[in-house]
């Protein structure tokens, strides 16, 4: 049983790797375009929001299937959406801003898709904070309230690739569709939970 | 009393039957874009030998026309392309575009000149009278390319029919053709793409109509077989697969200003310091190099076309 466990592990962390190491893939035989800069922003920024999408769907495909064993790999999910996005904003500012802070103040103060998506960096970098044991004991009851602030990261997230798209929404929409679902689904399920409660 | 408002349609909220009829096309190519990146690590074997499977041209370097800086590449300048009617991904269009049939070719000139006309292609510019002209492109999204066109001023092709005094505009149309470009299948843009000129501007020694670049014959995700290129402008000007040229007295609206009035006006010169809403244009990355460099106003060309918007303010008309 516990090998499984390991097994699985061991399978979400190479999946969770498997972007990076396409990616440094594709650097090392000199693929990433002509625009290494901007395809890395647009890369790691997907993949983070991937994997946002991914983790919100631990709870409900652990109600659906009653497998429990999904939740032992959320930590690990969540970690990686928030590695993505570090990585994203990173690139932003190290390579994309050349670190001009007269550039980025006003990008963040200003625009604000870029205010947006900050904001969720602000808030998955909190919760990757306090993903260790030690915090989850030490906030006792209001780690959970602090860690569902993951779904507004998610739709902050969704609405600054929305709004920075020039024309064409389509993945965009396609990601908000994901994350209503994926709240529906939650939803429908504390509104089940709590009627039969009241029963 | 509570009157309850009825609420009004006006008819853009319910999906049209063609597009009811598609919603599968569009499941379909929503799925396909976002698995697309995913799905694309293996490279297009880009390299710049690809070159030589399009037909050369003659054409000899104006040099007083062009910069001294040197050109991208050829795999650079065939490999990321905006082209929307090819796909939105930069990647897009050198993958999309193989299908388009770029020859024959007819071009429609018309509107307010005293000899319109529909001219092939081969007539309309001769492989004789080309020459090559170094420009740098500077796109809106703040990069920057330097690239060999090879082609004709626009100029000499105006002229040819005989713009009338009350003409004060042209208006380029792109072609329409969603079988052959997979872009226009979807509602991305409002198709077909058009872009417009003040006369003044189109008449501009700078202003350019290419037909190849790097002595060869266009590729099709780079315009083929005709475009504009106007190098003081942002490159969403510079119109590519153009059908129709129209002589106007009204200002034309472009497809971008359509979309989005208050990002993208019908001017779109090159300027430092007029934002676009979403971005910065104090500077730019020139494909190819590390670090960005300052942008300059009118991309460099200020002195030759800085007295066209002497009067112009350039934050109200960008």
């Amino acid at each position: 049983m516990k090998s499984s466990v390991a097994v699985f592990k061991t399978l979400i962390f190479l999946a969770g790797l498997a972007p990076l190491l396409w990616l440094i893939y594709r650097f090392l035989n000199d693929d990433l375009t002509a625009n290494p800069v901007e395809f890395l922003v647009h890369q790691s920024g997907f993949w983070g929001l991937v994997y946002l999408m991914v983790v919100l769907s631990v709870t409900p495909v652990r109600r659906f299937t009653r497998w429990n064993g999904v939740i032992k790999v959320r930590r690990m999910l969540g970690l990686f959406a928030f590695f993505y996005v570090f990585l994203h904003f990173s690139i932003y500012l190290f390579l994309d801003r050349e670190l001009y802070w007269d550039e980025i103040i006003p990008d963040i103060v200003k625009r604000p898709y870029i205010t947006l998506g900050f904001t969720a960096f602000l808030i998955l970098a909190a919760l990757a904070l306090t993903s260790t044991r030690g915090w989850i004991r030490r906030l006792g009851r209001r780690w959970q309230k602090l860690h569902r602030l993951v779904y507004g990261a998610a739709l902050l997230a969704v609405v600054h690739f929305w709004w920075l798209v020039k024309a064409d929404i389509r993945e965009p929409a396609l990601f908000a569709v994901i994350w209503i679902g994926l709240m529906a689904a939650r939803f429908k399920n504390a509104a089940g939970q709590q009627s039969k409660m009241k029963k | 009393m509570l009157i309850k408002n009825k609420e009004r349609y006006t008819g853009r909220e319910i999906t049209s039957e063609k597009d009811y009829m598609r919603r599968r096309d569009f499941l379909k190519l929503s799925a396909w874009t976002l698995t697309a990146p995913a799905l694309a690590p293996v490279r297009l074997f880009a390299s710049d030998e690809d070159k030589n499977k399009y037909t050369a041209l003659n054409a000899v370097r104006n040099k007083a026309m062009s910069i001294g800086e040197k050109p991208n590449s050829w795999t650079e300048i065939t490999t990321y392309n905006n082209f929307y009617e090819f796909g939105t991904d930069k990647s897009a269009p050198s993958r999309n575009s193989r299908a388009f049939k770029p020859r024959p070719w007819s071009v429609a000139i018309d509107g307010l000149c005293d000899k319109p006309g529909h001219y092939q292609l081969e007539d309309l510019i001769p492989a004789k009278k080309l020459e090559e002209r170094v420009y740098s492109l500077r796109c809106v999204e703040a990069w920057s390319m330097v690239i060999p066109w090879i082609g004709v001023p626009l100029k000499n092709i105006l002229l040819k029919a005989q713009p009338r005094s009350t003409a004060r505009f042209v208006e380029f149309t792109s072609v329409y053709r969603p079988s052959e470009m997979p872009g226009q299948r979807a509602h991305i843009l409002d198709w077909p793409y058009m872009e417009g000129l003040r006369l003044d501007e189109a008449l501009h020694p700078l202003t350019f109509l290419a037909v190849g670049v790097y002595g060869r014959v266009l590729p099709n995700q780079n315009g083929a077989p005709l475009r504009l290129v106007v190098p003081w402008k942002y490159g969403f000007k510079s119109i590519k697969s153009i059908v129709r040229i129209r002589f106007t007295d009204t200002m034309p609206v472009s497809t971008w200003q359509r979309l989005a009035p208050g990002e993208y006006g019908f001017y779109a010169n090159v300027n430092p310091e007029v934002d676009h809403p979403r971005w910065s244009q104090r500077r730019e990355r020139r494909i190819g190099t590390f670090f960005k460099r300052e942008t300059q106003l009118f991309n460099g060309y200020a002195d030759e076309v800085g007295a066209l918007y002497k009067n112009l303010d350039l934050e109200k008309w960008y």
